[in-house]
């Protein structure tokens, strides 16, 4: 028998900062078609007011461990923490956006409510406690940026980006519910607590024929995170949809749907399914070897491609699938128990720091693009550090944070994943995982030596805007603070308990 | 004891970084006040590393004027810098060096065709604050990022004001110094997760305690538990690279060529030791087993690296290759000298690190001397350059004969003991000493053949003839380097009773797994 819930019972307070930003978001969609199209501009500053009100929010029930309706959806530091680097990701995005849009000619006044609804999206997952919230928080993601990939048409590369996308990503999002539809068949719940209970009880009893259904459930889960996480193999459409987009779409979505895929996986794999192992008294779960494979593949894969690249964007492309790789090993980490909390930490962590630093480079290439979207080759670098020294040193720690050289963000970031990947034992993983950081120095490198080493006329970076720039140097701080003082992100991070009981 | 006072390492750390920020508040138009303002500051970290020196304690075999202070306590990363006698000689070295280094290029001419004046500075003090934060962390997070972080304004000084090749020689030694370091990096959070700190006195306690064990049970052995061995790898072959030892040098000849005349005084007088302090530093009392059990192999490669580099460097036809080469060699003794894992030897070792940063240091600021005359450092292009200059051929003549080990120099000093060592080993012996004191011979070969080459003969060539006498900027730079030469050689005692007690100690905790001390080894053990 169904009861009417009492309003008080849902417990919304928890789900403030997300809740907010839906309904702002909702409301702004409608304010929008009262703003005169030359003035679009304030669109986007209603927009990053939200993020900024959604952002206060958080940090004022950073504390809080809650969950609300009824332990569907929980708030835990974990979210918090994921809800700073998605709204940071958002309000860097729309920075980058304003300009870019007028000059590309594609400014429409629906764009910022659509991040808005993608960042809601991804702050759902980290929010979810339960599998049918995973997958409203993947559509609420994935739709608007459909939408936004192909915001430049009739551009071909960009219809293409966005067709391919919705296509991959339509297919991914049935993985994921045929997956969520089997462990609901082996354990009769889609709450992950309950599953985690449900799985103990599954894998004590010898034989048990729900064993199966529940492997092959997690295994179509995982692809189907696999494919928002651009991870190898589910990786094919990155290049193109990367390429293709809007280079701030590009950007935004480089990060944030990674965020919202790594949420998922972690919140599925570390609170639903720990005890996943074939063999009662096992130690590690069944799915770390999986990932372990898969991490290895992307991390090879992403970062020997990305060697090959002319093309900035899709360098970047490759690289991120390359950084997926990394988030991966963490992910793999936690499959060790005991490990949980810690591969967590370091998982979140690694991608506060990607996220700061991925940013900025996108922000410098698409300083120097042109008008018609052309000068995103990485020849075009030639010459920066004579024409806008500043804006090149700045791309330099970018390109040094992203191999992870120390008094960097991405060092710290390396240097948590690599640490909880031996901690699990995982040593041949952690040498894949060092071994493709120098390789992937190669091609950092190499943008580093366009624009300082070789001599030539300096592109005039003609998209380094006013907005551009700040977007610079938030990322740009935020790369460097966090590198020479990593325990203002540890400290936020080491609340973080995904683990329901400690092992 | 309260380590959380400031110490004076600190302030000799972050010197330099003061120094930074002062000038990146300066305009690029300043040119002159950027130099000087560099110069400065590498001046007033010289003397503060002075200071230390007064203030040290020989008979303290520990580290001195430590101070800690907690940075990530969670995950046991702490702020932790301290001196002893293993790194005191090689702070003051570094100190010593970039005061010359930065002088040396206020006249360069690549400064004025390529500019970036106040970059190039920045990052002189950038590499200065780094490679002394590798002799003082005590912290192995701490010391990898400063081992890091050297390699960036290296770079930039290969790359932006390089020679002809230079994006070339700056992407290889970027990238095959960072495959080194990085499989240091997962050696480092192996013993930092074993040991539940990454403070190295710590795990260097628990390891002669018997507390922290990592096991070993032969060279390569494929037993998952036997991990010294791979961890012993880990950091040697991040520290060989960067020595370089043979077979790992090829990035050296290509980087020392291309670099800037201070590029290159830095890289051959201090960033090399950052390897062979490593290895005393982490491999020998980290991995006492393991480096008992390698000590042989190493050296058999310090020793085909002495002779190796020795005969190479005689077949090049360019100075600078030459010298870069003569590394190759000389750092070979210095390894030979720490793998003999007795005091004499590593003793010598540590002095031969000083006396080669002075010598090699000062035959590449010489060959700068030349390339700024003549803008060629082909062998052929000179002969009789003693006849057009001098007073330069007179200190060339001292600082080649210094680096070939002439009695009464500093070189002398520092391979004789090495050799005395590496003789009275347990672990070599006599071969190894033959086929290094063979090196002695071929140095004397190679370094002479360079002087004739150079400045003995007719002054023949008509571009010679000319030549504009030494700037008093050049010789400011070579006096210094001059009176070290002769006081280590001539006094080599306060040298040596620097670091006598720290010798001693790490001497005495790796001699105890020798093989005929085994018995008495696992009887210990039993007692514990």
């Amino acid at each position: 028998m169904f009861e009417v819930p009492v309003l008080a019972d849902l417990n919304l307070g928890v789900t403030l900062p997300s809740v907010f930003l839906a309904l702002y978001a909702t409301v702004l969609l409608a304010v929008d078609i009262f703003i005169p199209s030359e003035h679009k501009i304030r669109t986007a500053w209603l927009a990053l007011a939200g993020i900024v009100v959604s952002f206060v929010l958080n940090l004022m029930t950073y504390n809080t461990v809650d969950s609300a309706f009824f332990g569907m959806f929980t708030a835990d530091p974990f979210s918090a923490f994921l809800n700073i680097i998605s709204l940071v990701t958002a309000f860097i995005s729309i920075l980058l956006s304003v300009d870019y849009l007028k000059r590309a000619g594609i400014e429409r006044g629906e764009f910022y409510p659509l991040i808005l609804f993608t960042t809601t999206g991804i702050m759902f997952m980290g929010h979810a406690n339960d599998l049918i919230v995973i997958f409203v928080g993947l559509e609420l993601l994935s739709i608007p940026l459909y939408v936004m990939a192909a915001l430049r048409y009739p551009d071909l590369k960009s219809e293409e980006s966005g067709i391919k996308y919705f296509i991959l990503g339509a297919f991914a999002s049935a993985f994921f519910v045929y997956g969520s539809a089997l462990i609901y068949g082996a354990t009769g719940t889609t709450n992950l607590p309950e599953i985690f209970q449900s799985v103990s009880v599954i894998t004590a009893t010898e034989g048990n024929s729900s064993m199966m259904i529940l492997l092959m459930g997690a295994g179509l889960a995982i692809v189907g995170l696999g494919f928002k996480v651009a991870a190898v193999p589910f990786h094919m459409w990155t290049p193109d949809v990367y390429e293709g987009a809007p280079t701030p779409v590009t950007a935004f979505m480089s990060v944030g749907a990674k965020i919202g895929g790594f949420a998922a996986l972690l919140r599925i794999l570390i609170v639903g399914l720990p005890m996943l192992v074939i063999l009662d008294g096992q130690t590690t779960a069944a799915w770390q070897q999986t990932i372990a494979l898969i991490a290895a593949a992307t991390l090879i894969i992403g970062n020997l491609v990305a060697i090959a690249q002319t093309n900035i964007k899709r360098m970047l492309a490759y690289s991120s699938i390359a950084h997926a790789g990394y988030v991966l090993m963490a992910i793999a980490a936690a499959g060790t128990l005991g490990i949980g909390d810690k591969a967590a930490q370091s998982a979140v962590v690694y991608l506060m720091s990607y996220m700061f630093t991925n940013l900025g480079a996108f922000a410098v290439a698409l300083a120097i693009e042109k008008n018609d979207g052309t000068g995103t080759n990485i020849s075009d670098f030639v010459g920066l550090g004579k024409s806008k020294p500043a804006l090149a040193l700045m791309m330099t720690v970018f390109m040094l944070s992203l191999t992870g050289i120390p008094l960097t963000s991405g060092f710290i970031g390396k240097w948590m994943v690599f640490q909880a990947t031996m901690e699990s034992g995982l040593v041949g993983l952690a040498i894949v995982g060092v071994v493709t950081s120098v390789a992937s120095a190669f091609y950092y490198v190499r943008i580093i030596v366009n624009m300082f080493l070789k001599d030539g006329e300096g592109d005039p970076a003609a998209g380094a805007t006013q907005y551009v720039n700040w977007a610079v140097y938030v990322s740009f701080a935020g790369t460097v603070l966090l590198g020479i003082f990593p325990f203002l992100m540890l400290n936020l991070a080491n609340p973080i308990t995904l683990a329901v009981i400690a092992p | 004891m309260d380590t959380s006072a400031l110490s004076l390492i600190t302030v000799v750390l972050f010197l330099p970084v003061v120094g930074l920020i002062v000038l990146l508040f300066m305009r690029e138009e300043q040119a002159e006040n950027i130099k000087w303002t560099a110069f400065g500051f590498s001046i007033a970290t010289f003397i503060a590393s002075l200071l230390l020196w007064i203030g040290f304690d020989n008979s303290e075999p520990g580290l001195q004027m430590v101070q800690r202070l907690d940075f990530l306590p969670t995950f046991g990363i702490s702020y932790y810098v301290g001196i002893d006698g293993l790194s005191l000689l090689l702070v003051i070295l570094t100190t010593f060096i970039m005061p010359l280094a930065i002088l040396s290029s206020f006249r360069a001419h690549v400064l004025h065709e390529r500019g970036r004046v106040k970059l190039y500075f920045m990052f002189m003090l950038l590499l200065e604050w780094a490679m002394i934060g590798v002799f003082v962390a005590q912290d192995l997070f701490i010391f990898y990022v400063f081992w890091e972080v050297t390699l960036v304004p290296m770079y930039f000084l290969i790359g932006i004001w390089g020679a002809e090749q230079r994006v070339y020689a700056a992407v290889k030694f970027f990238l095959y110094t960072m495959a080194g370091s990085i499989l240091m990096l997962l050696a480092i959070l192996y013993v930092g997760t074993a040991a539940g700190t990454f403070a190295v006195p710590e795990i260097i306690a628990g390891v002669n305690a018997g507390t922290l064990v990592f096991p070993f049970s032969g060279l390569l052995s494929l037993d998952p538990v036997s991990v010294q061995s791979f961890l012993f790898l880990g950091f040697l072959i991040a520290f060989a690279i960067k020595v370089p030892i043979w077979p790992l040098h090829s990035w050296l000849p290509d980087a020392h060529v291309q670099a800037p005349t201070a590029g290159s005084v830095i890289l051959a007088g201090v960033l090399l030791k950052m390897g062979t302090y490593g290895i005393v530093r982490f491999c020998l009392p980290l991995f006492p087993e393991a480096s008992v059990a390698w000590a042989p192999y190493v050296a058999l490669l310090a020793v085909i690296g002495i002779i190796y580099g020795a005969w190479v460097s005689y077949a090049q036809t360019d100075v600078k290759k030459l010298v870069a080469y003569s590394s190759v060699s000389h750092l070979g003794f210095v390894v030979l000298g720490i793998f003999a894992l007795n005091a004499a030897g590593i003793q010598g070792g540590i002095l031969q690190m000083v006396n080669h940063g002075i010598s090699t240091g000062g035959l590449f600021l010489l060959v700068g001397m030349l390339y700024e005359r003549r803008h060629t450092k082909a062998l052929d292009a000179f002969g009789g350059i003693w006849k057009a200059l001098p007073l330069y051929g007179a200190i060339s003549l001292i600082v080649t004969l210094s680096s070939m080990g002439l009695p009464g120099l500093n070189g002398f000093v520092g391979e004789f003991t090495i050799l005395l060592g590496s003789f009275g080993s347990e672990v070599l012996g006599f071969f190894f000493t033959l086929f290094a004191t063979l090196g002695v011979i071929l140095a004397a070969v190679y370094m002479l053949y360079m002087f004739q080459k150079v400045y003995m003969g007719e002054l023949d060539k008509e571009e010679n003839k000319n030549l504009e006498p030494l700037h008093w900027q050049e010789i400011a730079v070579m006096i210094p380097i001059l009176i070290a030469i002769f006081w280590i050689g001539l006094q080599p005692a306060p040298f040596f009773s620097t670091m006598d007690a720290s010798v001693n100690k790490v001497v005495r905790d790796v001699e105890v797994y020798f093989p005929e001390n085994a018995d008495t080894v696992a009887l210990s053990m039993g007692e514990k």
